[in-house]
């Protein structure tokens, strides 16, 4: 068994707003082992986003870790990130995890020229030799195939989407990390942009052994790029796995329902079912599963209690009363 | 083809001028450029390309928002840019549009009632507010939005993403439209609605007989809602390839076609990761600004033909009955 | 909808949202105690105009709350009778100056080309005038007898800023795909501005509004310190006049005199701008009550 970089233990995290308290992670215990690929998979309010930031401390203002713990384990010691304080995330971040997000115009100061953002971000975390960013910056944009030299004095602006998601991979893997989290890494970017995504970030696992984390409502990255997925439906896991046992044998009725939903182009036609309903109100929750309003399986337990993990294969873990009943994939 | 045609458009092509730099003068961006295309009396026609094809334009022209630069637009054989008022008129309430972005495309200071009995009332379907209520639940109803009582004096924003784009497509409705322009209107979409979205379309296009044409750069979504219809492939501005569904997408026959087939990345890890993707001569989208002459796809196209495909444009070929492609590798064919 | 309906809607409603911005509910409350004082309260307080040189500037006791000025009157008296005047003027400057800036600007934004180069044009030219000495030399010239005139020529002078900002908020809305879905269905331009762009922008519109009203209290107050305005009556702004050259400059006594008619319009400017905020809540659907 591969050695576990991160350990996340009962973690709840929540927003505060006008309404209410928003419940966008509830109790997600979930491991990161050495050299993997783990997908976050799930639709929008799923939590994967929340969970994603609060791995490395990035939640907006109005979120908070409430309770559980975020144990990174590295250079031999175990350290709980969600008790860090400001100046011990800086020397954290970037150093041991790094984050691309979503959206990568929104990612760049537009004012800014790359080299600036690049020099700013390394600063930032405690380097600030000129000299040693420079030749480190230029190395790693030529090895995520683009042009140092032109790319360095750009703006933002005059760089494409793709060119722009190649710069903010460069950029996180300056300190090298151990651990990369990409939010969304393809969305939004034309087929053959994400075709040359995909096949960089399989580059960059080969070359240098990251693990990564993948956070996407896209089926297909997963596809493309997991070892193994987890999940998210209403702020927790529901089902987790090697990337074929969630797709080729799911054995909750929501990851059922998401791969029945999705329609692909060159595996011949199939016929194709919709997930009835929509998503819970994180906000008020009902109590019981919260998938069960839209599940054809549901009994009158799934409306009371609230279904655990638990191991249905070797190291499948699915959260529902009716496992037994959801069948052998497609 | 041509007899039962509901819109046609021909040559045509649009351009927007943009400045360029602070002394730089006007540049001519051509987003549009010759398009021919003829949509069938109850077809689904799904026209498929990535960000900036103009896939988007093309919809905008076809239901009336923007006029070509040059080439007419043909709504039952007529042009819609020189119509008389009573025939405008017409074509204004047979031609309606779905957005892609139902958080946008609802006005949020009213409510669906509203939002919905407008154009009854500025049509003169409805006289009173009973019988606009009436219709108005009726519309509700049909998109699956029930009970519609509980919908009809909600506010947009107390509505789910799904719940909004029902809205929308009731309101593309209201007129009893002959064509529907579908613009990316399940990309916003969560996954798990998408499909019902897309279900509630194909049902209204049987129950209504409605025309559609399907905007998106989904392959696998223009697969599946157009099935039984053709595919049209965008680049840069030209439709590069159209033909039956199934054949487009089994056998196609544009490289660019190709590539994008070739590189999708699908839902299926065996499928998925035995792809082997098309090798591009260059990553980057020419700027419309500055197109490539000759076939624009010429830059990257791995079968590309030196003096040929960089000095002329390729007319449409039909090497197969019904499956045009534009491109010299099948001139003559 | 049911009578009752209306009236929770209207009433109810807006004032549960007032009451979610403490600073805002404040604004509301001293702006609607000034309202009642101004209005209401000189059927209840006359103003005293009885010279009693036994009572020169007496400072505030039981009799006479803020004391008593140059010529023995008690101020609250003045302070209470001189509000309306200068609120109402306020209120019809803004209102006007409100008006022209929605029509113009949302009319150049809605119909560009030529007319809005000339719109803009005329708009920006009014911009650049300086606005005080304009209306110095404008009183000076127009007899101003009555507070209606004055309303007017200070809401003439106040719009251009304001319909610029319209018209780039227009510009703005008039993108929107419910703008393009509106268009496709033929709604008429009329439908697409008044009932589709302008509500959207009614809270900006009407903060707006309490923002030209308070900008219209400096200007009236200003020209009538300075004595540009001779008009009759009773006013705050006359008060501070009054007070500075009859007695600030001479008397430390008189400072009850001057200071209290410049707290009671600091005090209705603070409360009105305080409570623009609570406003955004009461024309914004999303930010209404229980929804």
């Amino acid at each position: 068994m591969t050695r576990e970089i991160l350990n996340i233990e009962n973690l709840f995290v929540e927003y505060s707003n006008i309404r209410g308290k928003v419940k966008a992670v509830r109790g997600v215990n979930l491991k990161l082992y050495k050299g993997e690929n783990l997908a976050l998979i799930g639709e929008s309010g799923s939590g994967k986003t929340t969970l994603g930031t609060a791995i490395i401390r990035l939640l907006p203002s109005s979120g908070y870790i409430k309770d559980g713990r975020i144990v990174y384990k590295g250079n031999g010691n175990e350290y709980d990130i969600s008790k860090f304080s400001e100046k011990e995330l800086r020397q954290f971040r970037w150093k041991e995890i790094a984050m691309v997000f979503q959206s990568a115009l929104n990612s760049f100061n537009p004012v800014l020229k790359v080299w600036d953002q690049i020099y700013d971000t390394a600063r930032a975390h405690g380097i600030s030799n000129r000299n040693f960013v420079k030749e480190r910056a230029i190395s790693l944009l030529r090895y995520v195939q683009l042009d140092p030299e032109r790319v360095i004095n750009s703006y933002p602006h005059e760089l494409s989407g793709g060119m722009r998601q190649r710069v903010l991979i460069a950029m996180s893997l300056l300190l090298e990390p151990k651990i990369l989290i990409l939010d969304e890494p393809t969305t939004a970017l034309d087929i053959l942009t994400q075709r040359n995504i995909i096949e960089l970030l399989r580059t960059i696992k080969a070359d240098m052994g990251l693990s990564m984390i993948f956070i996407s409502h896209d089926l297909s990255l997963a596809a493309e790029l997991a070892d193994r997925v987890a999940v998210m439906y209403a702020g927790a896991i529901v089902e987790l796995g090697s990337v074929e046992d969630i797709f080729y044998r799911p054995k909750h009725p929501y990851t059922l329902g998401l791969i029945k939903a999705v329609p692909t182009v060159t595996a011949g036609f199939r016929e194709l079912y919709s997930i009835p309903g929509s998503p819970p109100d994180l906000i008020n929750l009902t109590p019981g599963c919260k998938f069960a309003p839209r599940c054809e399986y549901k009994n009158s337990v799934c409306e009371k209690d609230e279904p655990m993990l638990v191991e249905v294969g070797q190291d499948h873990f699915v959260a529902c009363f009716r496992h037994k009943e959801i069948g052998n994939g497609r | 083809m041509e007899d039962r045609a509901i819109i046609q458009l021909d040559h045509v092509s649009k351009s927007f001028t943009v400045r360029s730099g602070i002394f730089g003068g006007r540049k001519n961006m051509q987003v549009i450029g010759d398009l021919s295309l003829s949509i069938g009396r109850g077809e689904v026609l799904c026209l498929v390309g990535e960000s900036g094809c103009g896939k988007t334009t093309t919809g905008k022209l076809i239901v009336g928002l923007i006029k070509p630069t040059s080439g007419r637009i043909l709504f039952e054989g007529k042009d819609i840019w020189s119509m008389n008022n009573e025939e405008f008129k017409d074509y204004r309430k047979a031609v309606q549009i779905i957005h892609q972005d139902p958080y946008s495309s609802l006005n949020p200071v009213h409510r669906i009632y509203n939002i919905l009995s407008a154009p009854l009332f500025r049509h003169g379907l409805v006289r009173n507010r009973s019988e606009a209520e009436e219709k108005v639940l009726d519309l509700l109803d049909r998109v699956d939005l029930t009970p519609p009582g509980d919908f009809i004096y909600k506010y947009p924003h107390q509505l789910s993403g799904g719940q909004r784009q029902r809205v929308a497509i009731a309101r593309s409705l209201t007129l009893n439209p002959k064509f529907i322009v579908a613009d990316e209107a399940v990309s916003m979409l969560d996954v798990s609605i998408r499909l019902s979205i897309i279900e509630l379309l194909r049902r209204l296009k049987e129950e209504m007989n409605v025309t559609f044409l399907f905007i998106t750069h989904d392959l696998a979504m223009a697969k599946y809602f157009g099935w039984e219809g053709r595919i049209a492939v965008m680049y840069l501005g030209r439709i590069v390839e159209i033909g039956p569904t199934p054949r487009v997408i089994e056998n196609p026959l544009h490289p660019y076609t190709k590539a994008l087939l070739m590189a999708i990345p699908e839902a299926d890890p065996q499928v998925t990761r035995n792809k082997t993707p098309m090798k591009l001569r260059s990553l980057d989208i020419p700027s419309l600004l500055n197109l490539p002459p000759g076939c624009s796809f010429n830059p990257r196209c791995p079968f590309w033909i030196e003096g040929t495909c960089d000095k002329e444009v390729p007319d449409m070929y039909e090497p197969e009955n019904d499956h045009y492609v534009s491109c010299f590798l099948f001139r003559g064919k | 909808m049911k009578s009752r309906e209306i009236v929770k809607r209207i009433f109810w409603e807006p004032l549960v949202i007032i009451s979610r911005d403490k600073a805002g509910l404040i604004g509301f409350i001293f702006l609607l105690s000034i309202l009642l004082l101004s209005f209401v309260g000189p059927y209840f307080v006359k103003l005293d105009t009885e010279v009693k040189l036994d009572k020169i500037y007496q400072f505030p006791s039981r009799e006479h709350i803020l004391g008593t000025d140059n010529q023995g009157r008690d101020i609250f008296s003045q302070i209470v009778n001189g509000g309306r005047d200068v609120i109402i003027v306020a209120f019809l400057a803004g209102l006007i100056s409100t008006l022209i800036a929605v029509s113009l600007g949302s009319l150049s934004a809605y119909a560009g080309g030529f007319t809005d180069t000339v719109i803009m044009f005329i708009t920006e030219i009014i911009l650049t005038i300086p606005q005080f000495p304009l209306l110095a030399v404008l009183a000076a010239f127009v007899r101003l007898t009555n507070p209606t005139m004055l309303a007017f020529i200070i809401g003439f002078l106040g719009w251009p800023a304001l319909a610029r900002a319209i018209r780039s908020q227009v510009l703005s809305i008039k993108e929107r795909d419910y703008i393009e879905a509106a268009r496709v269905l033929d709604l008429g331009r009329m439908h697409i501005i008044f009932s589709e762009i302008l509500p959207n922008m009614l809270s900006y519109i009407v903060i707006s509004l309490i923002m030209a009203m308070t900008g219209a209290v400096y200007s009236q107050v200003g020209l009538i310190i300075l004595g540009l305005v001779p008009f009759y009556g009773h006013n705050w702004g006359l008060m501070i006049q009054l007070a500075w050259t009859r007695g600030a400059i001479f008397y430390k006594g008189s400072i009850f005199y001057i200071l209290s008619p410049i707290i009671a319009i600091v005090l209705f400017q603070w409360s009105a701008v305080t409570f623009t905020r609570s406003l955004e809540g009461i024309f914004n659907p999303r930010l209404r009550a229980g929804e």
